[in-house]
């Protein structure tokens, strides 16, 4: 059964997250300094908050209590301090893990927009000129060192043309209200008697750090889209709907591409957390504020509470996703159903 | 064979997209808006508390007043919120006339019902000086600056014998009183506003959430991100012609030059030296310079083992190749230092000459103080850029070089900004690259913060010198009004430094800033933080 399968994966997740929450457990006694600061991120506790927090953080007692209390924080969302801005961690994660999932979300779908018709051409016209020019970019872009690609862009768009900004989501002129922390939405929300001016200021600041973010992920998506269409290509299922007559084109959509894009999906899945090291890059090149730039700016100033609710949330985006397309990827295919079922 | 719709579609989508990008228009609101891009985020936002230039220089002239102003063209004290004041036969006191109608900020946190009275000024004075004030301990109860001029016990009391007039009682005679008020650090807070911070039990946010009689108010603040003001319509003074100020915070050096470029910033703090020649040949740039007192220095802990032995400071000293430094990291845009005071002021000692570059003198002088084989050191760089060290892990290294030919071994520290300042706080360090820009025009202004026993206590003496001898000459030229007897005392006590070297005085750097061609009237003030109010920007005639 399917359930069987499903409830697989939820033990897998649940062992793989205790792992995760031990090790920023863990990591809060590790980081050098007291481990009541590193916990609650109060830099300088008064004689009358000591032992309140002793208590309520069971420093007292043995690791295992003290695991149980941080689990329990953890769960009611009291993620402590920011020791530089003593604001509370989870409501800095609300303000800056919106704007990365934003800039992923449109690198991945201009990757699947231009990857995936790439892709196919690719494998339909292997042996064309054409076929072999796009693989050649494909291989191209994969070696690219995203961080060297990033400034080439900004040195010839931002720079020399003047097309598009640096840095950042938005002028700062513009006052948008954080209401989801997604940035298109927010502006259509503000009200504000500018928007349409704001909305295209936004796309402009979208432009480059999406496109040079969906380089890797486009060139992932150009060269698994053609090995695998060339590889069903050859299934004898193919031949079969070719043999009752339908059209190329109609094989191509109905039979071949959807069996290609299977494979495609799963390594999309493995690729994410590439992914979410090279938006990290990306924001610090094109000052981003999301959750990389939070991260590498909490690790610079040594803000040990924030380190460890930034690792804790990206680890967590990285395995739900992971787990997530191997479980569409299950769904999906019939023959890796049959064997998720032995 | 039909053509997929997807690949017929895409390059027009994207092509249209493309387009649309590339023709910014911008609405009024966002036009009569400036970007100064900073250097760091501020401490805080209540210059009171902090002595940091990024702080003052985000906080204080935009969002405050003080009494009294100082003429950046003549030095001369020129009124602010008081109007006139008057000194007494004795000198121990000063009544001054408040300015009627002055206005607080209206936020969405705050609205006043009164102006400005004197009881503003004596609650935002009050603060700082008695221990057992509502508002002293809050925000960590640290007032560097008043800390290091003593404030507390030189002022005996502030009384308000009428609404419009403040009294400052003094213990003795202070002829920096004037110069200390006039200074970025003393800024009027509104009284009312903090209580109702009382009721609402939240005194913090008088220092996160400022309420001030300045050009602008405060609006928003992301840290490390950026800092949103609007510009306060009832200023007492000339308003501002800027819809909003925003603070676009950027530490990296070169992404701020390039915002510059790419007209995201029209004001630059900072711009790296190597490229201001590169930068003032475009069109659209403009690069202002002005001398500025300031003296960078290297200072040695000298409370710890060698470095209290004034021989091994000596020794030091002489094995830095100063021009090399002067030439590789201010790129020539530097005087050399003789003296603490830069020639600038009117307290600089003429005749002193610069520490010579002599390694092998060094190294005997080394050996005389007992150390013939060199010791292991550490030289901390600070990680910002400021003026008067716009790269101290360049200059660090340089003399990790230099001091390696006379057998010591130095490493180079560098923390993040805020982490460095307390563990220097905590006097972890061996030496250490900082440096001070003026805040007035006295000279007084360098010598009590940079090393004097108040200073240590108050934690801007980086050298940890405390000399009874040299803290009575800075004292006694505190005692006399008569310029001429003041400046024999901070002569002599130049005199005195050239001989022990707590610090090494390195070089007086000027001031630069890269604004865009259409930005006008910012003042660059020679004693102390930016001043934003009267810029504006001229209407850019090429976009319609």
């Amino acid at each position: 059964m399917i359930w069987h399968y499903l409830i697989r994966r939820l033990f897998l997740l649940s062992f793989v997250f205790f792992a995760l929450t031990c090790f920023a457990f863990s990591l809060g006694h590790l980081f050098p300094g007291d481990p009541l600061v590193n916990f609650s991120g109060i830099s300088q506790p008064d004689d009358e908050l000591l032992p309140v927090l002793v208590q309520q953080y069971r420093l007292d007692d043995g690791y295992l209590q003290q695991y149980i209390a941080f689990l329990q924080r953890i769960l009611q969302g009291d993620w402590g301090l920011s020791l530089a801005s003593q604001q509370p961690v989870l409501f800095e994660l609300t303000q800056v893990f919106p704007a990365t999932l934003e800039l992923v979300a449109y690198a991945l779908l201009i990757s699947f927009v231009l990857g995936v018709p790439l892709g196919l051409l690719a494998a339909i016209k292997a042996s064309h000129w054409s076929g072999r020019v796009i693989s050649t970019i494909a291989l191209l872009g994969y070696s690219l060192p995203i961080f060297w690609w990033a400034l080439l862009m900004i040195m010839l768009f931002s720079i020399g043309l003047g097309w598009f900004p640096t840095s950042g989501r938005i002028s700062v002129l513009y006052e948008i209200p954080s209401v989801t922390g997604f940035m298109l939405p927010d502006i259509l929300l503000s009200g504000q008697t500018y928007w349409q001016a704001a909305f295209q200021d936004a796309i402009r600041h979208l432009w480059l750090p999406a496109f040079v973010l969906a380089t890797y992920p486009t060139t992932v998506m150009i060269r698994f889209t053609r090995d695998a269409m060339l590889n069903v290509w050859q299934q004898s299922y193919i031949k079969t709907a070719r043999a009752k007559g339908l059209s190329r084109s109609q094989v191509l959509y109905r039979h071949g591409l959807r069996n290609a894009m299977l494979p495609v999906m799963r390594q999309l899945g493995l690729q994410f957390s590439t992914l979410v090291t090279l938006a990290m890059i990306s924001e610090l090149i094109f000052s981003w504020p999301g959750i990389g730039l939070w991260l590498l700016d909490s690790i610079s100033q040594r803000n040990y509470p924030a380190i460890q609710g930034g690792l804790l949330v990206i680890s967590s985006l990285v395995i739900l996703v992971n787990i997530l397309m191997d479980v569409l990827h299950t769904l999906f295919n019939p023959l890796a159903r049959k064997q998720a079922n032995g | 064979m039909p053509k997929p719709l997807i690949s017929r579609s895409l390059p027009t989508a994207l092509l249209a997209l493309l387009l649309a990008a590339c023709q910014p228009d911008m609405p009024a609101e966002v036009r009569s808006g400036l970007v100064y891009c900073s250097e760091g985020s501020p401490e805080s936002f209540n210059p009171q508390l902090v002595t940091s230039g990024t702080t003052i220089d985000a906080t204080s002239r935009q969002l405050f007043d003080r009494l009294l102003d100082i003429n950046p063209d003549t030095g001369e004290f020129k009124p602010a919120l008081a109007t006139h004041w008057e000194r007494r036969e004795d000198g121990l006191s000063y009544t001054f006339y408040l300015r009627p109608d002055v206005q607080f900020h209206q936020t969405d946190y705050f609205s006043p019902s009164r102006p400005l009275t004197s009881a503003d000024v004596r609650f935002s004075f009050e603060r700082i000086m008695l221990t057992e004030h509502p508002f002293h301990a809050v925000s960590g109860g640290d007032y560097p600056y008043f800390q290091t001029v003593d404030w507390a016990n030189r002022v005996v009391r502030i009384a308000t014998p009428t609404d419009d007039q403040v009294v400052f009682y003094l213990r003795q005679r202070d002829s920096s009183f004037l110069s200390n008020l006039a200074t970025d650090f003393a800024v009027i807070h509104s009284a009312e506003y903090a209580e109702q911070l009382i009721e609402q039990n939240q005194r913090q946010r008088l220092d996160t959430h400022p309420i001030g009689t300045g050009p602008f108010k405060f609006r928003e603040y992301r840290k490390d991100v950026f800092i949103r003001y609007y510009r306060h319509g009832s200023y007492w003074g000339e308003p501002s012609q800027l819809e909003q100020l925003v603070i676009d915070i950027e530490p990296n050096n070169a992404k701020r030059m390039a915002r510059l470029l790419t007209h995201e910033c029209d004001i630059i703090a900072y711009p790296r030296m190597a490229e201001l020649e590169l930068i003032s040949k475009r069109d659209d740039v403009r690069v202002q310079q002005q001398t500025s007192m300031n003296v960078g220095f290297w200072a040695f802990n000298t409370s710890k083992e060698p470095f209290n032995n004034s021989k091994v400071r000596r020794a030091l000293s002489m094995a830095i190749n100063r021009d090399a430094i002067l030439q590789a990291v201010y790129f020539d845009q530097a005087e050399a230092a003789t003296s603490l005071l830069p020639p600038t002021s009117w307290g600089h000692n003429p005749t002193l000459l610069p520490v010579p570059y002599n390694p092998e003198a060094a190294r005997s002088l080394l050996a005389e103080a007992g150390y013939p084989y060199g010791f292991s050191m550490t030289i901390w760089a600070m990680p910002i850029q400021r003026l008067y060290n716009p790269n101290a892990t360049r200059m660090a290294e340089m003399m990790q070089a230099d001091l390696a030919r006379i057998g010591v071994r130095a490493s180079i520290v560098t923390l993040e900004w805020n982490a460095f300042r307390r563990q220097l706080r905590q006097g972890e360090h061996d030496s250490v690259l900082l440096g001070w820009n003026a805040d007035n025009t006295d000279p007084d202004n360098f010598f009590r913060p940079l090393l004097s026993c108040n200073g240590v206590d108050s934690g801007t003496n980086r050298a940890l010198w405390c000399d009874p001898a040299f803290d009575a000459l800075i004292a006694q030229a505190l005692l006399t009004d008569n310029q001429t007897i003041r400046r024999s005392y901070y002569w002599a006590a130049q005199q005195y430094l050239a001989e022990h070297l707590p610090l090494l005085p390195l070089a007086h750097a000027k001031r630069f800033q890269a604004v865009n061609h259409r930005v006008e009237g910012v003042g660059i003030n020679p004693y102390g933080g930016i001043d934003l109010s009267t810029a504006f920007k001229r209407p850019d005639k090429d976009t319609p």
